[in-house]
């Protein structure tokens, strides 16, 4: 249950390569801005095709460079929190919140997600009401019911005040150990990287 | 307050105007988005193409038309074997017209709204499992749709006011394709037409209006803070 990525691609001048080891829990990747941390989280969601390597995770493969096999975005699963919150505009909160939810997929509840993130005062409002620290919680909840086989963060907890922080940190931690779904998690926070990370991957 | 002959003419007007957008409404989606999103070879030219109605003299294009669609044309014999059908001298002619004429204005305005979506959103619609059909059913097409009807109103407003292409095209036949602008211009060469011209033209102004504003109240309730005006 765990992320195997070796990865290497041109995105202009710069040359971005990433190897992760299998190993179970939370994996942070750590690094400077600038390094290309997102697009490898893009990579592995399927947004951005990795010129060579391979990407498994669970045991399935999502990518082969020798194979020339790339998995759409659709069908990998991948929870992905993006840096921005990227809430629909056009649809209220509730309507966000569902629109990856899979019927009978069941593995979360969603009155559960919703007490858990806070959000359940929200559900009527639109993305452009929301302060950034709701945003974050919304796309959060949004990736959690669509029932993900798991999970991609990117910098999940910039722009929160010190007690959500406490909150979300508390929640990826049970995710983790509870779940047991498979994070890869992008931060340039030592704190947070030595807190939450099993393994800390340098980049 | 107005005869039912001139009855006739605004409803005509209206019938030609709303034909020629809504027919020609799907091309110039599909043209806007080649345009937005696509990159080919050739998309200067297509781009130029598309354009050209804009900048060209109406009445070239009416005579144009009239050379494609004539009975020894390259469309004209196409369409009298296949539908048994001619456009010359005919209400659809005149909407052919209009919809030409509506068309680059059409296609700019959707274009816009098109490259104004944030395609990040429609990622994100991917990773949460939307096919590419589905995330531009629902992501890119509500997002773009101020713009769509932007573009249909500019388009209507512009298929109402179409005058040369149309009269070159299609002649001045009352009831059949005397729209409002040509109605305008033959009651101005007519002696005591003055009446008739100014109820006329006070319809246009109407029609548009009404037009305008009712596009913009769409748009307000469609895209949450978007604008038309």
């Amino acid at each position: 249950m765990s992320f195997d990525v070796d990865v290497a691609k041109r995105l202009g001048d710069a040359e971005i390569a990433c190897r992760i080891e299998p190993g179970p829990g939370l994996t942070v990747l750590f690094g400077p801005s600038g390094a290309g941390k997102t697009s490898v989280l893009n990579m592995v969601a399927g947004l951005i095709e990795p010129d060579r390597g391979h990407i498994r995770v669970n045991g399935e493969t999502l990518f082969d460079g020798a194979l020339a096999f790339n998995e759409p975005p659709e069908v990998r699963r991948a929870g992905y929190v993006f840096q921005e919150a990227r809430l629909f505009p056009h649809m209220r909160v509730r309507a966000n919140l569902l629109y990856g939810w899979r019927a009978g997929a069941g593995a979360v509840d969603i009155d559960e997600t919703i007490a858990l993130l806070g959000i359940a005062g929200l559900l009527d409002r639109w993305p452009r009401t929301l302060s950034g620290g709701e945003a974050r919680r919304v796309a959060i909840g949004r990736a959690l019911l669509s029932n993900p086989a798991f999970l991609l963060l990117d910098e999940p907890l910039s722009s929160l005040d010190r007690a959500r922080r406490e909150e979300i940190m508390t929640l990826l931690e049970r995710l983790r150990d509870t779940v047991r779904l498979p994070i890869l998690m992008v931060t340039h926070d030592r704190d947070e990287a030595e807190r939450l990370g099993s393994r800390i991957v340098g980049i | 307050m107005l005869t039912p002959a001139e009855w006739g003419i605004v409803l005509l007007s209206l019938k030609v105007g709303g034909v020629a957008v809504l027919a020609v409404l799907p091309l110039t989606f599909a043209l806007a988005w080649l345009l937005a999103r696509v990159r080919f070879p050739g998309k200067v030219l297509v781009d130029a193409l598309v354009h050209l109605p804009l900048v060209v003299p109406p009445v070239v294009t009416g005579w144009l038309l009239l050379l494609a669609f004539a009975p020894a044309g390259p469309i004209g014999p196409w369409l009298q074997s296949w539908f048994g059908v001619t456009v010359l001298f005919r209400w659809t002619g005149a909407a052919i017209a209009a919809a030409v004429m509506a068309l680059p204005l059409m296609v700019r305005a959707i274009r816009l709204s098109i490259e104004a979506v944030d395609r990040r959103l429609e990622q994100a619609a991917r990773t949460l499992g939307a096919s590419p059909a589905r995330a531009f059913r629902t992501v890119t097409l509500p997002l773009s749709l101020p713009g769509v009807i932007a573009g249909v109103v500019l388009g209507f407003a512009r298929a109402l006011g179409e005058f040369g292409a149309t009269i070159t095209f299609v002649s001045n036949v009352p009831g059949e394709t005397e729209t409002l602008p040509l109605a305008i211009y033959a009651a101005l060469q007519t002696p005591g037409g003055e009446g008739l011209v100014l109820r006329l033209a006070a319809i246009s102004v109407i029609i548009s209006l009404v037009a305008l504003i009712l596009s913009e109240l769409i748009a307000r309730r469609a895209g949450r803070g978007t604008h038309v005006l």
